[in-house]
């Protein structure tokens, strides 16, 4: 593409900010914060993005998507790099992208929480609940327990409210 | 030969987690309570997800154009370098979840160290690695205490357990001249030295979880340079169904 024609970068990074994340739709690529960065080579658009969990089936969807989308800008020449290092975090969660999670049932994963290879401490264990405070997105109490630490899709885990009782999802922290 | 034990440390990382993402996967549908169900399958999930990445890395560093597919559905039983443990048998849940427990405890600490391997290629997928089998240990650890310590026929069954695939933790840390070449150069660190580690956290939640620690005697080897038991070569045939009867099947 010449360069008089090419789309500014911010204008690229706007169109990744729309493209959904397959899974959890109410939030995109960019408030995920696994594209890491955005660049012209000669006449290749290369968008770097790193894997959330490592197993999650959502990857090779989300190349697709990201591909999908720019191509429909017209950039017919696009590249994808993986980038491992530093490792995706639950940190990296836009401000807003917390939001749309809370409006959508799922509870946000609470900063500085990610997993740092700490093991967890004993009194946490034998407690037998997190030391978090975890509040319900439906009614906003923090009477909650975790059921486990695995849910529905590799991102989350499950929790429950002991004051509505309803089961929600949390995000899980890595 | 550098390039030849680089190669092999990397199957036989990959072929651990490869093994042990198939066995765990085995679960799926199957596990006591809809919870613990989806808990074996995400920890499958992770493992098959690493697995990509070091056999995908195994594949580059041997150059042939192998790619972490072919490596997985391709290769025979003999070419496999797991250890002897990934390939127990799943049995009831109490003995899956000591395997995992058993194995999950080295794991961490041999990504932990591989972290700073000299090699960045490791050191990178060490890093992606070592926070998901944080959280895989946390459960398993927590899981083996609670069921040790839970009822009498919990008890029994983990203790029954631990009994027999003590034998098999042995392998985690024999090395042989390869290793040694390896750790010379900074990108691995010695076998041996992850055992204290390994000691401490599993001595901790056995006596936690009321369990009784088995005498150290005969350790089973050989999957680290391709002598298996009769097991793998039935997870293999189930594995490479369709890539041995379909070659090139993609979908």
């Amino acid at each position: 593409m010449e360069p008089a024609l090419r789309p500014s970068l911010d204008e690229v990074w706007h169109w990744l900010a729309q493209v959904p994340d397959p899974e959890i739709p109410v939030i995109s690529l960019t408030d995920l914060g696994i594209i890491r960065d955005v660049e012209w080579r000669d006449d290749t658009l290369v968008v770097t993005v790193t894997p959330t969990y490592s197993g999650c089936p959502a990857t090779t969807i989300i190349n697709l998507d990201i591909e999908t989308a720019l191509t429909e800008k017209g950039l017919d020449k696009v590249r994808l790099e993986r980038r491992l290092s530093p490792a995706w975090t639950t940190d990296w969660i836009s401000a807003e992208g917390r939001e749309k999670l809370k409006a959508y049932g799922t509870a946000p994963p609470i900063d500085g929480t990610a997993a740092d290879g700490i093991l967890m401490k004993r009194i946490d264990r034998l407690s037998g609940r997190s030391n978090l405070t975890i509040a319900c997105p439906r009614c906003g109490s923090v009477n909650t327990e975790k059921i486990s630490q695995f849910g529905s899709t590799p991102c989350k885990a499950s929790y429950r409210c002991t004051d509505c009782l309803e089961p929600f999802d949390y995000f899980k922290c890595i | 030969m550098a390039g030849a034990a680089l190669l092999e440390f990397l199957l036989r990382i990959g072929d651990n987690t490869l093994i042990l993402g198939h066995r765990v996967s085995e679960w799926c549908g199957h596990s006591p309570a809809l919870e613990e169900d989806i808990a074996l399958a995400n920890t499958a999930l992770d493992l098959i997800g690493q697995t990509q990445l070091w056999l995908g890395l195994a594949g580059e560093v041997e150059g042939k154009g192998r790619s972490a597919d072919d490596l997985a559905y391709l290769r025979d039983g003999y070419e496999f370098r797991n250890i002897l443990l990934v390939e127990r048998p799943n049995g009831d849940f109490g003995k899956t979840l000591m395997r995992q427990f058993l194995f999950d405890a080295w794991h961490y600490l041999l990504l932990k160290a591989l972290k700073g391997s000299s090699d960045t290629r490791i050191a990178e997928i060490a890093e992606k690695a070592f926070k998901e089998v944080s959280y895989h240990l946390d459960r398993s650890r927590d899981l083996v205490i609670r069921l040790g310590d839970g009822t009498a026929e919990s008890h029994r069954r983990m203790q029954e357990a631990l009994d027999e695939l003590w034998p098999f933790t042995g392998e985690m840390f024999m090395s042989d001249a390869l290793d040694a070449e390896l750790v010379g150069e900074g990108i691995i660190p010695a076998p041996e030295s992850l055992k204290a580690g390994w000691d401490e956290i599993v001595a901790e939640a056995l006596t936690e979880g009321t369990l009784k620690k088995p005498a150290d005697g005969y350790m089973h080897k050989g999957g680290r340079r391709g002598v298996h038991t009769e097991h793998l070569g039935f997870i293999l045939t189930e594995m490479q169904f369709l890539q041995r009867a379909y070659p090139g099947a993609t979908w």
